[in-house]
């Protein structure tokens, strides 16, 4: 499944405001099997849940040419600026910052920059999906 | 920075998923493929079943360095965290899984005050993360860095 090549530097809206409560952060800690949940800043890879967001909207994008049965995770890093905390208010901005075809696959890279309430980063998300070759 | 030398480890963890595990981290995370929770569904993919979110095993894996770097204090904190997924974990309805993390030293940066801490992630013999590091900032010329702590999950 070829993935359209024009996507290389396209950039999508910010997603809509995540409030962060002390209840999302203790689930989500919970969840990743934190020692103590009721801590007052999120786990590091809290930051997820605002680029999956920004993700959804490359998925559905018509545009791309693959959905998100033909996508595997390969490759996640998160660079934090400041921990997370209740209050935060966050957008992700996502960007395509690279393509590479391999055959029938293509490993598409995309960054998501996520903001505070005032404009600041917080942390940036790089995400590299293997798209498959519709086999 | 002393207490440490590249290659000593400062935490370990062995940490059991179940479905129940998956269900709890895609209602935290938003992220409700059916491929963590269906085996009908994951059979259809040609998976060899139910498996776990890659980033709850992302998540999973970094909380032993949370533990070590809360233990450290003053501004420590984690800076950047990055892996690669290698391999599926799947998390059979009966059985579950077992995921081992042992984090090490791989770096030390007493200029800079940073660390780099390598993490080894395996479920069975198979490693599940490859290239899993997170860096450490904030670390003072005086800190003590502590050694694997007691408490074990």
């Amino acid at each position: 499944m070829p993935v359209n090549p024009d996507l290389q530097g396209r950039v999508y809206p910010p997603t809509a405001p995540l409030l962060v409560t002390a209840a999302r952060i203790a689930e989500f800690a919970a969840a990743v099997g934190a020692s103590d949940p009721a801590a007052p800043i999120a786990p590091p890879t809290f930051a997820i849940v605002v680029q999956q967001a920004a993700l959804d909207a490359l998925l559905a994008d018509p545009d791309a040419g693959f959905e998100i049965r033909d996508v595997v995770h390969g490759e996640q890093r998160f660079a934090l600026a400041r921990p997370i905390v209740p209050g935060d208010e966050l957008t992700g901005t996502m960007s395509v910052t690279g393509i590479r075809t391999l055959g029938a696959n293509a490993m598409v890279t995309a960054e998501t920059r996520i903001a505070d309430a005032s404009g600041e980063t917080v942390a940036t998300a790089t995400s590299m999906l293997l798209v498959g070759g519709g086999s | 920075m002393s207490g440490l030398a590249v290659g000593d480890v400062v935490a370990e963890r062995e940490a059991h998923l179940t479905r129940a595990s998956l269900l709890a981290y895609a209602n935290a995370s938003g992220d409700q493929n059916p491929i963590h929770q269906d085996d009908e569904v994951a059979a259809a993919v040609g998976l060899p079943g139910v498996i776990a979110h890659g980033m709850l095993t992302m998540g999973l894996a970094v909380q032993p360095v949370v533990d070590w770097v809360a233990a450290i204090g003053g501004g420590a904190r984690i800076a950047e965290y990055g892996v690669r997924f290698t391999r599926m974990v799947v998390v059979d309805a009966e059985t579950g899984a077992d995921v081992r993390v042992v984090a090490k030293v791989g770096a030390l940066d007493a200029e800079a005050g940073t660390a780099r801490i390598d993490l080894a992630v395996t479920s069975g013999d198979e490693t599940v993360l490859g290239k899993a590091q997170v860096t450490v900032s904030g670390l003072d010329a005086g800190a003590a860095l502590p050694a694997r702590p007691a408490e074990r999950v």
